[in-house]
């Protein structure tokens, strides 16, 4: 009997792989031009590999749920050479999420500290933006920025894979820029 | 008085409270009080949630002999109450979280160790009558020991290797073998129970909906029915069965995701890409259908905020027909691939006797033998009239819980089928009645039941509101399974149940 994850991977062999490029044809918006021109300017800036240490500072979780998605195989970040690392130390860019509770500033910092220079911090999400609909509370410490120096917002709650990918170009147009 | 005594009997001993629905609640005085925490060594009721007001505690039973559910309330004028923790193992860190936020001292209760307060706010019992200054220092949080010979400390988090929430965990381990871990948590706490104090109704809508994004449709449902429930509000028949096709498109994408992440945490990294194609094709279901991919917002008080157009009688039965192909393909690959069940069968065993003093329920229950399910008791529309098939394992372990979630597909794929066929014509939302009240309401997310309660006032402002998360009652078992497991197994086990840190920090 042929094993099922032969079959599995003689599948892909056939129909090709599942990123977006086969699947579905190019976006209006273009993430797929987008995705290239994020690929060159990171190969310039950092020899074709950008380290992301994700850190959720208060977040309900969805902003995490659509980082999940991009490192799924439909959006396959890592193509770029954009990878998530589990050490901020092996970090060139902390994407963090949420509101900043207070409960996490001390740890957001601390991390932040662990970075090595050059280093970026991206906010993701409208909460990580000012508190979103948190704001105000006695728990929470407010925007990212509050807390450590933020590079770049991107939008949305939660933004769409697209929005990220389209954010972490963004970022690197202001990288090259200084 | 002890003996067979229903909970409806018991507490009519205390007075009714005008106004709660559609269940009720009664005042509780000191000496029922402690009556009641006397004969819940005896009863079958099962706690839902427990929380607080400044001045009064409240806990929500359900009574598993007669389905009947009805809330507990006890006005502490002296700022303490009789711990429920001795005979609702599960109540311990619900009442340090009373104590935390409210003030309220939990007497008898054995580990008084501050649980969300992290000494960091900028008060003492935020949500107390009188708040207390801060301390001059953050706490410094006494772990509990082990001792012997070869022990060692592993201290994880709170910012812990991959894309999640925050947590800590320390280990206590000999070798591999893990001799204790204990959690802390509280570190996304937000202070929703404050936030939803005095809010509109709309702005409270949409942070209830923010609690635990990954669930997000069975929380705004909650709400909403709570909300429906104080205010009387009849919604039409069209939104009900929308809300069903929202949370059970919903389920689906969460648990096959989870099925995924499992078997990657046993560096079986092709069932995670091959489960997060599928999560996306119905995330991207969502987006085309009712315009956010996780269905934020798309459940309001009252109804649904987007109809279903004509074009999702073609798209939804064949994203579903292919999902359902493939997602039968991945699970022939789990069940045929003996290194992979070798990690997950046998490991992180819960027994049913501990799942069921915890009152654990979603897949961790489940898998324990423990098969309550709120779409069937107490039930809500329109699962009356659909046939929810509740899967029940006894095994306890990672492979059980995954089995849960496999059945549970299914069985939502089937509900699917159902709600698209049967979907009846006509107005998706109805106008809220204004009227004061109280509601409660049980909502059954993919992670388990969520309960929620809320009191309004006549013109559409929330006077207060609590949300209560599944993980309550999950996340101190966790810390029982991994006993004797290696610590290389805890990613497993974790992920197994993956408790909500952001539901459970409310």
């Amino acid at each position: 009997m042929i094993p099922p994850v032969s079959r599995l991977l003689f599948r892909h062999l056939v129909k090709g792989p599942h990123t977006d490029r086969t699947v579905t044809p190019p976006d209006p918006d273009g993430s797929e031009e987008l995705a290239r021109a994020l690929g060159e300017a990171v190969r310039t800036r950092l020899g074709r590999s950008l380290a992301i240490r994700e850190v959720d500072a208060g977040s309900c979780n969805g902003c995490e749920l659509e980082i999940h998605a991009v490192n799924a195989p439909v959006y396959d970040l890592e193509r770029f050479g954009i990878r998530f690392v589990a050490s901020p130390r092996h970090a060139d860019v902390l994407l963090v999420t949420g509101p900043v509770s207070v409960n996490m500033a001390e740890a957001l910092k601390r991390t932040f500290i662990a970075t090595p220079e050059p280093r970026w911090v991206v906010a993701l999400g409208d909460c990580a933006r000012d508190g979103g609909c948190f704001a105000g509370s006695y728990a929470v410490a407010g925007g990212v920025n509050q807390v450590v120096p933020v590079d770049l917002h991107i939008p949305g709650c939660p933004p769409s894979p697209k929005q990220i990918l389209a954010g972490l170009l963004a970022l690197l147009d202001s990288v090259s820029k200084r | 008085m002890m003996g067979n005594v229903t909970l409806l009997e018991f507490l009519s001993s205390g007075v009714p409270v005008e106004g709660h629905r559609p269940w009720p609640r009664f005042h509780l005085d000191n000496r029922a009080w402690r009556a009641l925490v006397e004969q819940l060594s005896a009863a079958e009721w099962t706690l839902m949630a427990e929380w607080a007001e400044p001045g009064e505690v409240h806990a929500a039973f359900r009574d598993e002999d007669t389905g009947d559910i009805a809330v507990a309330s006890h006005p502490c004028p002296e700022r303490h109450f009789l711990s429920l923790a001795g005979v609702r193992p599960g109540a311990a860190r619900l009442e340090r979280a009373i104590f935390d936020l409210w003030g309220l001292v939990p007497v008898g209760l054995e580990d008084q160790r501050p649980w969300l307060d992290h000494g960091r706010w900028p008060s003492i019992h935020p949500l107390a009558a009188e708040p207390k200054p801060p301390p001059e220092e953050p706490y410094t949080y006494p772990f509990l020991t082990a001792e012997g010979d070869g022990l060692h400390q592993i201290p994880v988090g709170p910012v812990h290797a991959g894309v999640i929430e925050p947590g800590h965990f320390r280990f206590h381990a000999q070798g591999e073998l893990v001799v204790r871990l204990e959690e802390r948590l509280g570190y996304v706490h937000k202070g929703i129970a404050g936030l939803l104090r005095g809010a509109p109704l709309e702005r409270a809508a949409r942070i209830a909906g923010r609690v635990s994004g990954d669930s997000t449709v069975a929380y705004a449902l909650a709400f909403a029915r709570a909300v429906e429930g104080a205010t009387g509000c009849e919604v039409p028949p069209r939104a009900h069965w929308l809300r069903a096709l929202l949370a059970e498109l919903e389920r689906i994408a969460n648990h096959v995701f989870d099925i995924g992440a499992i078997c990657n945490d046993a560096a079986f990294a092709i069932m995670l890409a091959h489960m997060g194609v599928l999560r996306e094709r119905i995330l991207r279901a969502n987006q085309t259908l009712f315009g956010h991919r996780l269905l934020m917002d798309c459940v309001v008080p009252g109804g649904v905020a987007v109809d279903l157009g004509a074009d999702a009688m073609v798209v939804l039965p064949a994203m579903l027909r292919g999902l359902r192909k493939d997602f039968n393909r991945a699970v022939s690959l789990y069940n045929e691939t003996p290194s992979l069940l070798d990690r997950t069968t046998g490991t992180g065993i819960l027994t049913g006797s501990l799942a069921h003093r915890f009152g654990a329920g979603g897949f961790v229950g489940r898998a324990s033998g423990l098969a309550h399910d709120s779409r069937r008791a107490p039930g809500y529309p329109p699962y009356d009239d659909l046939d929810v098939a509740v899967p029940d394992f006894h095994d306890g372990d990672v492979h059980a819980r995954i089995e849960v979630r496999i059945a549970e597909v299914r069985a939502s794929l089937l509900l699917l089928g159902q709600i698209l066929a049967d979907l009846p014509a006509g107005e998706i939302a109805a106008p809220l009645p204004k009227v004061a009240g109280e509601g409660l309401a049980m909502v059954e997310s993919f992670r388990g039941e969520v309960v929620a309660w809320v009191r309004l006032d006549g013109d559409g402002t929330v006077l207060g509101g609590h949300l209560h998360d599944p993980s309550w009652f999950q996340w101190p078992l966790l810390e029982a399974v991994i006993e004797g497991n290696i610590v290389a197994d805890f990613p497993l086990c974790n992920k197994s149940f993956n408790c909500s840190y952001s539901g459970h920090d409310l």
